[in-house]
């Protein structure tokens, strides 16, 4: 492993966040309101981002990639958001997979050999961790793999898969085995070639319309080594969940603050126009100001406990119901609060808010964010914390872990 | 005091009361994953209340834990623990 400094990762880190900026602006930015329209997927953007490297950023140096940490991506995720929310879902969605698999990988030589391939080809990689029939539980699976001798093969039918069209390769939530239990999950690798997709669905959403997640079955082959060492239910509470709730979390916030820039370049604008103009946008302004200030806040507070976690020399332990708690109460928050903030940015800035098109339109803003409190149901994880909190007994210290 | 026999009787007890584990509890060995064998977590904390009833301890943060909740053994280990302590 090569040495570098503190500073130089930092120097990496802000070269790339320059490079997701220009693409956001120049390319993200361009195409966004099309993809809406349209909903295709953001093909151009995801061009741009695959030029840049930009999809294989958690890959660790080792093994080829800058080894960023989740803190960058978030940014990341947030800027595209601020250009194109379904292009920064789609981009947080592949990071937390390949966190995944960077996470879990174990000692398997040949996911080792995926990651360097990742890093050099820019695959992208969606997941089928949806099923119909579990009720959009994540931690059960109704189909099986199956294995025989060193061969896999799978058939699974999932709710949704974003970008399942686009996508290189997958990562499936599958049960061990025909006759194992349904909470008895592995996650398994499928890449481009080993696998088929039927049955796609249609994807005509109020928003997040470039995330192009339709219900699909996809059936797969593969060999042994595509079944990752760990349980699943580890990758779930070690990366897969916190990785997901802290970018998604990003995305909203991305979202937010562009409703709120537009909201303020028209207050600035108006004021401009006539100073005296005694109304109420102004002070609505302020309270946006501050709101969004506490979901970075919040966003900022879990990032720390996530890297906390990632530092601890026992993972999945680190994992406990604290932050299983606060995992859970930044998804709720942060997306009931995005949605808020965009609603009051209606308020400041009125009917051309209200306009489909223009530079104060928070149309988009408004259809997209919708999918916030939906994606994993605010009212199933709000019943989770409520089970934790039965016998959780944290004191809720105000410094260090509660 | 109990002693540990005593204790994974009443382990095994509570586990096929609210476990909801879709194999026989009694046919488990102590040592092998619970979750493997079809715990969920909205069951584990079930469990972790009847417990808390039955021995009439209070199980800390530190022993509420997915790796604790595992095991029969575990389970077994840590409320030997809690009731030593009383």
């Amino acid at each position: 492993m090569s040495v570098r400094s503190d500073d130089d990762w930092t120097r990496e880190s802000e070269r790339l966040l320059e490079l997701v900026d220009r693409i956001a602006d120049e390319v993200v930015a361009v195409h966004a309101e099309r993809v809406d329209r349209d909903a295709c997927f953001p093909e151009e953007s995801f061009q741009a981002l695959r030029g840049a490297g930009l999809l294989g950023v958690m890959v660790p140096s080792e093994l080829g990639g800058p080894g960023c940490e989740l803190r960058v991506v978030a940014e990341m995720c947030s800027t595209l958001a601020r250009r194109c929310a379904s292009t920064a879902m789609n981009f947080a969605m592949h990071q937390s997979q390949v966190a995944s698999i960077v996470d879990h990988r174990g000692c398997v030589p040949e996911l080792d050999d995926y990651l360097r391939d990742l890093v050099h080809e820019q695959r992208l990689i969606a997941s089928v961790t949806s099923e119909v029939g579990v009720g959009g539980d994540l931690r059960r699976s109704l189909a099986p793999v199956e294995l025989d001798g060193d061969r896999i093969t799978f058939e699974k039918a999932g709710t949704t898969g974003s970008y399942c069209q686009h996508a290189d390769d997958f990562l499936v939530s599958l049960r061990r085995a025909p006759d194992a239990a349904e909470s008895d999950q592995v996650l398994v690798l499928a890449r481009r070639g080993e696998f088929d997709l039927k049955g796609v669905g249609d994807w005509d959403t109020l928003g997040m319309r470039g995330t192009c997640s339709p219900p699909v079955t996809i059936s797969g082959a593969g060999a042994s080594w595509q079944v990752l060492p760990a349980p699943f239910r580890v990758i779930a509470t070690r990366t897969m969940v916190p990785t997901s709730h802290l970018l998604w979390a990003a995305v909203w916030y991305g979202i937010a603050s562009d409703a709120f820039d537009r909201a303020r370049r028209f207050v600035q604008v108006s004021m401009r126009k006539d100073a005296d103009a005694g109304c109420s946008a102004p002070t609505r302004l302020a309270h946006l100001a501050d709101r969004l200030g506490g979901m970075r806040a919040r966003i900022e507070m879990s990032l720390g406990t996530y890297e906390r976690i990632e530092a601890s020399e026992n993972a999945e332990s680190a994992v406990g119901m604290a932050e299983a708690l606060e995992l859970n109460e930044l998804k709720i928050s942060a997306s009931t609060e995005a949605l808020e903030i965009v609603n009051e940015a209606f308020l400041v800035v009125g009917i051309a808010s209200y306009r489909n098109g223009g530079e104060f339109s928070l149309g988009r803003h408004l259809r997209d964010i919708q999918s916030a409190p939906l994606m994993i149901s605010n009212d199933r994880i709000r019943l989770s914390s409520a089970e934790l909190l039965q016998v959780y007994k944290g004191r809720g210290r105000f410094a260090g872990p509660s | 005091m109990r002693d540990r026999k005593a204790i994974e009787v009443e382990v095994r007890r509570v586990l096929s009361a609210r476990g909801q584990i879709p194999v026989d509890v009694t046919s488990l060995a102590a040592t092998q994953s619970l979750y493997d064998a079809g715990l969920t977590s909205h069951a584990t904390v079930r469990v972790m209340l009847a417990l808390e009833d039955c021995f009439d301890v209070e199980f800390p943060d530190e022993l509420l834990q997915r790796s604790v909740f595992d095991q029969i053994a575990s389970i077994t280990e840590a409320i030997e623990k809690l009731c030593m302590q009383d």
